[in-house]
């Protein structure tokens, strides 16, 4: 009887057994490798949150941009000389992170859950009153009002989008964006056109220059990006003279002027057949631009940052020119909504003296005119001349439509909600009109009531 | 089975329809990646317009993708690793012993393969953040938080295919060694372990597959600085162009090496599955 | 022959099980139970964006995000309850497809021939692919204009002359099916394949002889055999899919499509996307019980007719 034991069992000579020995080499490498990993493991953390800084005098913000540039890692590049500048005036250091849009709604709210937030964080303006009533942030009250520079220097309708109406802001401008309409000269004065004044002959324009033949549309849309569709409803709602909710802050999507703002928009794919049934597929402005910037289409309605896709692409400046989003004749002179960045500070920073220098050094004049070119924006400070484009004519129409032409988005805790429900509805119709079906002003006046309903049941 | 003219035929109509079904979005991956951007910007055309390997050099400047690569291979590395150890003694466990709790284990650990990750993205995320505050370990924005969370994700189904596995190997070879004078750890090591290499392999595989691929905690629980693929992906869509020339070379860089050590070792993964999954 | 007992030190023997199991017990308390745990409370509370940054003070809800879940009068819970039907569509069909496209292919790669183990190979490549990039690939060849589907099928073959949407519109739930097949089906194919080479040649041979045809021999010996395997291959398929957020993620982006509107990303979009935490949380907690009753129903009646092995 007797098996041969297996060979790692055999008593050796000191009286331990090969296995036991074996066993216990094979823990001691795994500890030991654990170990090593985990200390690998743990680098390339970042440790977010504020720190007040290792003794005396030497503090830290950490500071949140969005992608305002080509590339996140364009952003990176034009802010740091900038910030290097803030270091030498006040002796604070500033880590940056610069976060891709698609992100940072999510890191904003992941940052307000739990605490671990920077000082200083960019937010798109129409955020501003859904993240004032979360109350994680700094209102800019009087003292912090006049400790960056007071809220006269700002232009008054890039100031009222920093909160609710009636409350202390808790952000602040810090670039900003307009819409306008942008044409093809040579396409316009081959057909013998004039730049449009009114919506009706911005789509006399537009059929003219629909050739299929030549596969040029008149328009190119942003169709099945929800973004871009909630502020052209909101526009053309505004040209009606139509709001979304009341003073109260109950919705009113359903109202006429509302219905037909959103159907009149639709229709320039639906009735007037000026825009590529593709455009149901553009989830981002940055298509249409594209169709533009290499003479697919006609026009596009887009924002000023435009100028740099469209010079990308090859178009050059002074191809191409631009006028005010047009009202129907008789609608109200709104042009654009308030568009761009604000600035907010996190109430739980620990640095709040420095993150305030930081928000009047960014909200100046100098930087403002350093940033405004890189990043395309238009001064938010009053008396300021824009700098994003070298075309004169260009630069005063957007100025134009930024200070006087545009409306802030409803300022009420339920924006957001407001923008992806009746974005995405846009979107859904877009795309039954693309494959085929007809949204009637009924069709429409059903899906805002939805989009309604989903507002009041999750407020 | 069969081999008449009728399996013959059959057997051919599967392969050409299964093959091409395959092959077309492979055959599109490579020869896009191989494409100047106004290729893939205008119609699609079966055969590049001009071959050029731009976009695997591009690809890496648009977008930090060595860095990513270098998180997601540390991140399923290591979750790998320890999933795996951990996977092998728990399933020796309900394999070899009896006690008490064994089936509330086994039944509670196959359950949370149900959890939608949607109802515990955002408590986790609380979790590690009171760990942070109260420990001053930080999990958030950390590769560690991801190996963590990725090593417990793979674990019920590799608990659960291994020891199955395990069950499958004759108890008298623990028995032999335990005679031997082995203790179970030792019999584990020195035997079970041995023999179920085809099964550890798998969950290996398994396991490492979960992690490179996992993309909804990516997005929540990372920061800049230790995105891993599945998320940095995303960023090839960029303000002023989608690249998706550079965008289909990268995902071919990032399958490569997963889809070659899938290959290697399919042998031991259909073994492992064969003896843990058929009980 | 006597088998020698061994000398086991009682205590340790007796702890060593739970000492084994220890390192999975934690982790799966820390990743999986206590979280959900958490979120279980989270659907009691109305957690929105006026409590996210103080979750402690939310207001009790008792059961108001249930009942707002499932109220299919109002325009959440009729949402819900559509991508409920979607999403069930969406399992049934891809796990009926992947089950018979993997069935089809282990039953043809089963005879070996020459070049066998490079097109089983090919096959698995799918599966094989991290999901993101399978999934990117397609939204490139599924784009409408510079698509390589609309090619196919409009320029090279002809078949229509009006270029169809894939990604949006009624199409897109068809979308959202070929891909998740096309990712699926090699789990199938593998696990069938391994299920089959357990079967003994006899058994077939033995029935040919009977003068039994293929189709007969498929179904009354190959798939009896392979009960074991499909009981679990089934239920792991329909789980999967039902609970698939990468693939309507990656493939729609930010575009999600209504008829694509499957139950992960309609929880996901009702919790993250809309501060709505406590409603998120109750609809997965309602997802968590729809799937628990459909596996514990699934395993009882599959359990009456099956003897454990």
């Amino acid at each position: 009887m007797g098996r041969e034991p297996a060979s790692g069992s055999r008593r050796r000579l000191d009286g331990t057994r090969e296995s036991d020995v074996r066993l216990r080499s094979l823990v001691a490498a795994a500890a030991v490798s654990a170990l090593g990993i985990s200390l690998v493991a743990c680098g390339g953390s970042d440790s977010g949150g504020s720190d007040g800084g290792s003794g005396g005098g030497d503090q830290t913000l950490t500071y949140w941009a969005s992608n305002q540039g080509t590339s996140l890692d364009n952003d990176k590049e034009v802010l740091t000389p900038v910030l290097q500048k803030f270091t030498q005036e006040t002796g604070i250091k500033v880590n940056l992170e610069v976060i891709g849009w698609n992100d940072l709604q999510t890191r904003i709210q992941t940052a307000i859950t739990s605490g671990q937030s920077p000082d200083v964080v960019n937010i798109g303006n129409t955020w501003a009153a859904s993240l004032q009533a979360t109350e994680a942030f700094l209102p800019f009250d009087g003292d912090a009002m006049s400790a960056i520079g007071g809220k006269d220097k700002f232009v008054p309708t890039a100031l009222a989008t920093g909160g609710k109406e009636g409350t202390d802001p808790t952000s602040v401008p810090l670039y900003g964006l307009a819409y306008g309409l942008y044409y093809n000269k040579a396409m316009f004065a081959a057909a013998g056109l004039q730049p449009p004044k009114t919506w009706e002959e911005m789509v006399t324009a537009a059929q003219k220059l629909t050739i299929p033949a030549k596969k040029q549309w008149g328009m190119a849309l942003a169709a099945g990006s929800y973004t871009e569709n909630v502020h052209f409803a909101f526009i053309n709602g505004a040209q009606n003279g139509a709001d979304w909710f009341d003073a109260q802050g109950k919705p009113t999507f359903t109202s006429d002027g509302n219905v037909q703002g959103v159907l009149r928009y639709l229709d320039l794919m639906q009735k007037d057949k000026v825009a590529n049934p593709s455009n149901a597929q553009y989830d981002n402005g940055t298509k249409s631009v594209n169709d533009f910037a290499t003479k697919k289409v006609a026009m596009v309605i887009n924002q000023n940052n435009a100028d740099s896709s469209i010079v990308a692409n090859g178009m050059k400046v002074g191809e191409y020119g631009v006028v005010p989003f047009p009202s129907p004749s008789g609608g109200k002179q709104v042009a654009s909504h308030v568009a761009g960045i604000n600035l907010s500070i996190f109430k739980n920073t620990k640095n709040k003296d420095a993150a305030l220098k930081f928000v009047k050094y960014m909200t100046d004049a100098p930087t403002q005119t350093t940033l405004g070119k890189p990043f395309a924006s238009l001064p938010v400070l009053k008396d300021a001349k824009p700098v994003f484009t070298t075309d004169a004519a260009e630069a005063a129409i957007f100025q134009e439509v930024y200070n006087k032409m545009s409306k802030p988005l409803p300022l009420v805790p339920a924006e957001d909600q407001f923008e992806s429900t009746v974005g995405k509805a846009m979107n859904a119709m877009f795309a039954k009109i693309a494959t085929g079906g007809t949204v009637s002003a009924e069709d429409v006046k059903t899906a805002l009531k939805t989009a309604e309903d989903q507002v009041a049941a999750s407020s | 089975m069969r081999d008449t003219g009728g399996f013959k035929v059959y057997r051919a109509v599967v392969l050409t329809v299964l093959g091409l079904f395959v092959l077309v979005p492979l055959y599109v991956m490579v020869t896009s990646s191989l494409k100047p951007l106004s290729d893939v910007q205008g119609a699609f055309t079966w055969w590049p317009s001009n071959l050029t390997l731009d976009p695997f050099v591009d690809m890496w400047k648009t977008v930090p993708l060595a860095r990513y690569f270098v998180n997601s291979t540390i991140v399923s590395v290591v979750a790998t690793v320890f999933s795996v150890a951990i996977a092998i003694l728990a399933a020796f466990a309900v394999s070899r012993f009896r006690f008490r709790g064994r089936t509330v284990f086994t039944t509670t650990v196959l359950s949370t393969q149900m959890f939608p990750g949607v109802l515990f993205l955002l408590p986790l995320f609380l979790i590690f953040v009171n760990i942070n505050n109260s420990l001053g370990l930080q999990l958030v924005g950390t590769r560690l938080g991801l190996i963590i969370t990725y090593l417990t994700f793979s674990l019920p189904f590799s608990i659960w295919m291994l020891a199955g596995y395990f069950d499958s190997i004759p108890r008298e070879l623990d028995e032999a060694a335990l005679v031997d004078g082995c203790g179970p750890m030792g019999a584990l090591a020195r035997v079970v372990l041995p023999a179920a290499r085809p099964g550890v392999i798998a969950v290996a595989i398994y396991s490492f597959m979960t992690a490179w691929g996992e993309v909804l905690f990516a997005s929540v629980m990372t920061t800049e600085a230790n995105r891993t693929l599945s998320v940095g992906l995303r960023q090839y869509s960029t303000q002023t162009n989608v690249y998706w020339n550079q965008i289909m070379a990268a995902a071919l860089v990032v399958s490569i090496p997963v889809v070659i050590g899938f290959l290697l070792a399919q042998r031991h993964f259909v073994a492992g599955m064969t003896a843990g999954a058929v009980k | 022959m006597t088998r020698a007992t061994t000398q086991r030190r009682p205590g340790l023997s007796r702890r060593l099980p739970y000492l084994l199991l220890a390192p999975a017990v934690l982790l799966e308390l820390l990743i999986h139970i206590v979280p959900m745990l958490v979120g279980i409370w989270m659907s009691f509370v109305k957690l929105t964006k006026f409590f996210i940054a103080n979750w402690s003070a939310a207001p009790w809800a008792g059961f108001g995000n249930y009942r707002l879940a499932v109220d299919v009068d109002n325009a959440v819970g009729a949402g819900l309850l559509k991508s409920f039907g979607v999403t069930i569509a969406f399992s049934l069909i891809t796990l009926a497809i992947s089950w018979g496209l993997g069935m089809a292919a282990a039953v043809a790669l089963q005879p070996p021939f020459r070049g066998r183990s490079v097109v089983r190979t090919l096959f698995l490549v799918p599966y094989a692919l991290p999901a993101y990039a399978g999934i990117l690939t397609w939204n490139f060849m599924l784009q409408r204009d510079t698509g390589a589907v609309n090619h196919v099928l409009v320029d090279n073959l002809g078949l229509t002359s009006d270029r169809p949407f894939w990604l949006i519109g009624g199409n897109a739930l068809a979308s959202l099916i070929t891909v998740a097949v096309w990712k699926l089906w090699p789990f199938a194919f593998l696990t069938l394949m391994a299920g089959l080479q357990s079967i003994p040649r006899d058994i077939y041979e033995a029935a040919s002889v009977d003068g039994a045809g293929s189709i007969r021999q498929w179904r009354n010996i190959t798939l009896p055999s392979l009960r074991p395997v499909n009981l679990v291959l089934v239920l792991v398929l329909f789980l999967w899919t039902f609970s698939d957020f990468n693939t309507p993620y990656v493939l729609f982006g930010t575009g999600q499509p209504p008829a694509g509107d499957l139950i992960t990303f309609h929880i996901y979009n009702a919790s993250f996307l809309t501060w709505n935490f406590g409603s998120g949380a109750a609809m997965s907690v309602l997802l968590l019980i729809f799937l628990m009753i459909v596996t514990g129903a699934y395993l009882l009646i599959t359990g009456r007719r099956s003897r454990r092995a």
